[in-house]
């Protein structure tokens, strides 16, 4: 799914193309705090899955279906998402969220390795669906801080949330 | 005439902008809310409009009147995020944000420490990481203190504080030297997490065996087998008794049972005798009758 573009060291930056739309990706140098040094197979593992969290979340709360976190989400965050689409349901409303571009840097990883810790400054924007009518549509800047712990085959996000940038 | 023309286009322009005041919103917001605190959305404007609240981690949709104060009680919004704002009015549509931010005190640790059991006696080795949450499961980014304590049977006590960074805090502790179950909590103020870790004794420091005649044999015991630092090494595990004489060796194994190992070997004038644990060498004896 993502092509690299440009190595340069330990920031990269790629382009996915996701529902025909480009995502530029862009990865710092990680500023880990704890005594294990990141792998770069697990460290490029760990943002793919994050990457694709990403589409998860679009799918599901596109068509408010809660089934569509599961792969991707797990824990906390994905009770609080599901239990956003549930309300979205109850209201009439969808939302469309399409990602623009991720700045990403991991800035902690568990000294027993099973944790990581990442922060995105994402821009995407966001379409609300009231009774399918489409009400507005928003470019967002936010910073978000993402805990990821492994599962059977992949990383999953157990902490999704937007902070203050 | 001109005066008469210019104060009626003025009406007119003043009576249009009014109307279109009349129709729009637009909207007053905080910037930053506390999660679970309530809060209120001013608007401005008549007539009627749909107020939506939306975040991936909460949404909200209240029909409201334009022109007065929209107020969400505590506990309508709980998640940790960013929110945009949408009033859409029959006419028009107004937008802004703000942020939720995470409840200032602490409600929650989650901690996870490891091992959960390891020899007494090693180096930064049982280590310790603490997510920091509110009582709404938010991650608390700002930088707090978490206290990691290690304190084992004796009451010796290791204490490490660590500032967290956005939202985690991690530590690493050396095993005790004496065996037994450690307690290992995190905390911060009145919030606490206990995790334990068994420490057991590490491998046997200086094995040493005797050698007496058993009749036609020759019966092989050990002193009471104990790690470095003095702790009983558990019952179970084994030790090898070797016997070399005229070239050929043979060995026996046999388990601790409270806490010494004996075996009965052959009784060969000139033969050596050796015993071991694991990798850990005892001492040799050669026996002369």
């Amino acid at each position: 799914m993502l092509k690299p573009l440009l190595i340069l060291g330990a920031l990269f930056t790629a382009v996915s193309s996701i529902g025909g739309a480009q995502v530029a990706v862009r990865v710092e140098t990680p500023t880990l705090q704890g005594p294990r040094p990141l792998p770069e197979q697990t460290a490029t593992a760990a943002i793919r899955d994050y990457l694709q969290s990403w589409q998860s979340l679009r799918a599901a709360f596109e068509q408010n279906r809660t089934d569509l976190l599961d792969p991707a989400f797990v824990g906390t965050a994905e009770d609080k998402l599901a239990a956003t689409i549930q309300q979205q349901t109850t209201l009439g409303i969808r939302t469309r969220y399409l990602e623009r571009s991720h700045d990403i840097q991991i800035v902690f990883y568990s000294p027993e390795g099973l944790s990581i810790e990442l922060t995105d400054r994402v821009e995407y924007d966001v379409q609300i669906l009231d009774h399918d009518g489409v009400k507005t549509a928003q470019h967002v800047t936010a910073r978000y801080v993402i805990v990821l712990t492994p599962a059977e085959v992949r990383w999953r996000v157990r902490v999704f949330q937007a902070a203050l940038k | 005439m001109r005066a008469r023309l210019t104060f009626l286009l003025s009406g007119m322009t003043l009576t249009l902008m009014q109307l279109a005041f009349a129709q729009d919103g637009t909207l007053s917001l905080p910037k930053i809310v506390e999660a679970g605190n309530g809060f209120s959305i001013r608007s401005t404007g008549s007539g009627k409009a749909t107020l939506y609240v939306i975040g991936p981690g909460q949404v909200l949709k209240q029909d409201v009147q334009l022109g007065e104060l929209t107020s969400f009680p505590a506990g309508s919004l709980y998640n940790a995020g960013h929110y945009l704002v949408v009033l859409a009015g029959a006419n028009s549509t107004e937008s802004g944000s703000f942020d939720v931010i995470p409840a200032s005190k602490p409600a929650d640790l989650s901690f996870l420490a490891k091992p959960s059991r390891l020899p007494v006696g090693m180096h930064n080795a049982i280590t310790g990481v603490a997510y920091v949450f509110d009582a709404y499961h938010n991650l608390i980014t700002t930088p707090t203190p978490v206290s990691f304590e290690l304190s084992s049977p004796s009451g010796a006590v290791e204490k490490h504080i660590v500032v967290s960074r956005d939202g985690a805090a991690s530590t690493a502790m050396d095993s005790t030297a004496q065996q037994g179950v450690d307690k290992f909590v995190a905390r911060i103020d009145q919030v606490s997490s206990v995790r334990v870790v068994g420490q057991v004794p590490g491998d046997p420091c200086g094995l040493k065996m005797t050698v007496r005649p058993s009749g036609q044999q020759l019966q092989l015991v050990t002193d009471p087998v104990r790690d470095c630092n003095g702790n009983s090494v558990p019952d179970g595990t084994i030790v090898t008794f070797t016997e070399t004489y005229n070239g050929a060796q043979s060995t026996v194994d046999e388990p601790l049972k409270h806490g010494i190992a004996e075996a009965e070997m052959p009784s060969h004038d000139g033969a050596t005798f050796s015993v071991a644990s694991g990798v850990v060498l005892g001492n040799q004896i050669r026996w002369a009758k």
